[in-house]
């Protein structure tokens, strides 16, 4: 099933082999990154980010970085 | 007195007369000197804040100029400390503005003195170390900390210590990342930088004016047109080793022996000592003028070339040897100069 989020204000095809929040950070290859997820406006605690990415979910992903 | 340089700034109406006032007699520490520090600083000064103090431990470097917009071409040349160019740049924009640039690498050790009597810290350093150590100090001075860090086209902000019931960045960091992207690793274009700045100094001056604002953490990616803004109240910690009742402010803890630093991705190694060593550069000159090369001094430091690297020594007793990762050649080159 095709599903298309919201990701960090832009309009984002999940693809079919990202099922959940995890595997959607493995694929923007932020998965060793620190990071703070936002699932439709909630933040997700680590725990939490097995649950399934489902059509029109809005996420947002802020990650840490170093510079400045 | 309301002076017409500000004018533009008092007609918009959130500020007016009374927020500018607010704005005068603001102190303001800028945690580095590098590019947010550069971008944060001149919007600051252009806008009237009474004093500002400005912290940064490195030397300019070209590669710096094309996004750190208050140095020149002649401060490569020169071999400025960037703390030093920068208040004479600060300076000649607004001569309004009590201005003090302090050229030390910011520790454990000096920062509770550094930002003591400010009114803010603006968070413009390249490393979360020392984003966590500020964040302990201003916590544990009740100094509100305005977080920002950038690279590639990607920058956050987040101000910290704005109200009591919000996280601090030790609770947004569940652990410290073994290693982040920096600027010396992917790059960095000079809009992020920009506009990671405004958005630091815009927070800074709602604050500032007494403007009802909820501190929310941000991000922009200007390449990709991503963004993202998130309340993160829930996210404070009630045992939060920084910023609970019972704070015990862990990344204030000193350490005493000399220390090192790989810094990021440059291959250069800071080596520097506990306080108390100190140099006289231009003695230190004369001492090594024979062994070394192309060799450049002025009153914050000296630089010079020594067995193929090339050694930047500080007036505080730092010393930054390039061309190298490993700090056993590092200590060796300092062993070789200082005996
Ligand atoms: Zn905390």
């Amino acid at each position: 099933m095709e599903r298309v989020i919201e990701l960090n204000g832009n309009q984002y095809d999940v693809p079919v082999e990202v099922g959940n929040v995890q595997e959607l950070l493995g694929h923007l290859e932020l998965a060793d990154r620190i990071v703070i997820v936002e699932k439709n406006r909630n933040i997700l605690s680590k725990d939490a980010f097995d649950q399934p990415i489902k059509d029109r979910d809005q996420i947002e992903i802020i990650h840490f970085v170093g510079g400045g | 007195m309301s002076s017409s340089k500000y004018s533009r700034q008092e007609l918009f109406a959130p500020i007016g007369e009374e927020g500018q006032k607010r704005i005068r007699e603001a102190k303001v520490f800028i945690l580095g000197a590098g590019a947010l520090g550069s971008s944060g600083a001149e919007m600051l000064v252009r806008a009237g804040v009474g004093q500002i103090t400005i912290v940064d431990r490195d030397i300019i470097e070209w590669t710096n100029l094309h996004r750190q917009q208050l140095y020149t071409e002649q401060d490569v040349v020169d071999q400025l400390p960037k703390a030093a160019a920068a208040e004479r740049r600060l300076k000649a924009i607004n001569s309004d503005v009590d201005i003090t640039g302090i050229v030390t690498d910011v520790t454990p050790q000096n920062i509770m003195e550094l930002i003591d009597g400010h009114d803010i810290v603006l968070d413009a350093t390249d490393n979360i170390e020392t984003r966590l150590i500020a964040n302990d100090a201003a916590l544990k001075l009740g100094i509100p900390f305005f977080m920002g860090a950038c690279v590639g086209s990607y920058g956050l902000t987040f101000p910290i210590g704005i109200q009591d019931d919000q996280p601090c960045l030790h609770c947004l960091l569940e652990a410290l990342p073994s290693q982040t992207m920096t600027c010396d690793t992917v790059g960095v274009i000079s809009p992020i930088v920009v506009t990671t700045a405004a958005r630091q100094a815009a927070d800074v001056l709602k604050y500032l004016t007494g403007a009802d604002f909820e501190p929310k953490l941000e991000s922009a990616d200007l390449w990709t047109g991503d963004r993202a803004s998130m309340n993160v109240a829930s996210m404070k910690k009630a045992g939060c080793p920084s910023c609970s009742e019972n704070a015990v402010y862990p990344f204030l803890s000193a350490r005493e022996s000399m220390r090192t630093a790989v810094l990021c991705g440059r291959e250069t190694v800071q080596l520097s000592w506990p306080e108390g060593r100190t140099f006289d550069p231009l003695a230190f000159a004369e001492s090594i003028h024979g062994t070394t090369t192309n060799l450049v001094k002025n009153e914050h430091l000296v630089a010079c070339e020594y067995k193929g690297h090339r050694v930047v020594l500080f007036r505080d007793g730092r010393m930054l040897i390039h061309g190298t990762k490993e700090v056993v050649t590092a200590k060796k080159i300092a062993a070789g100069l200082l005996g």
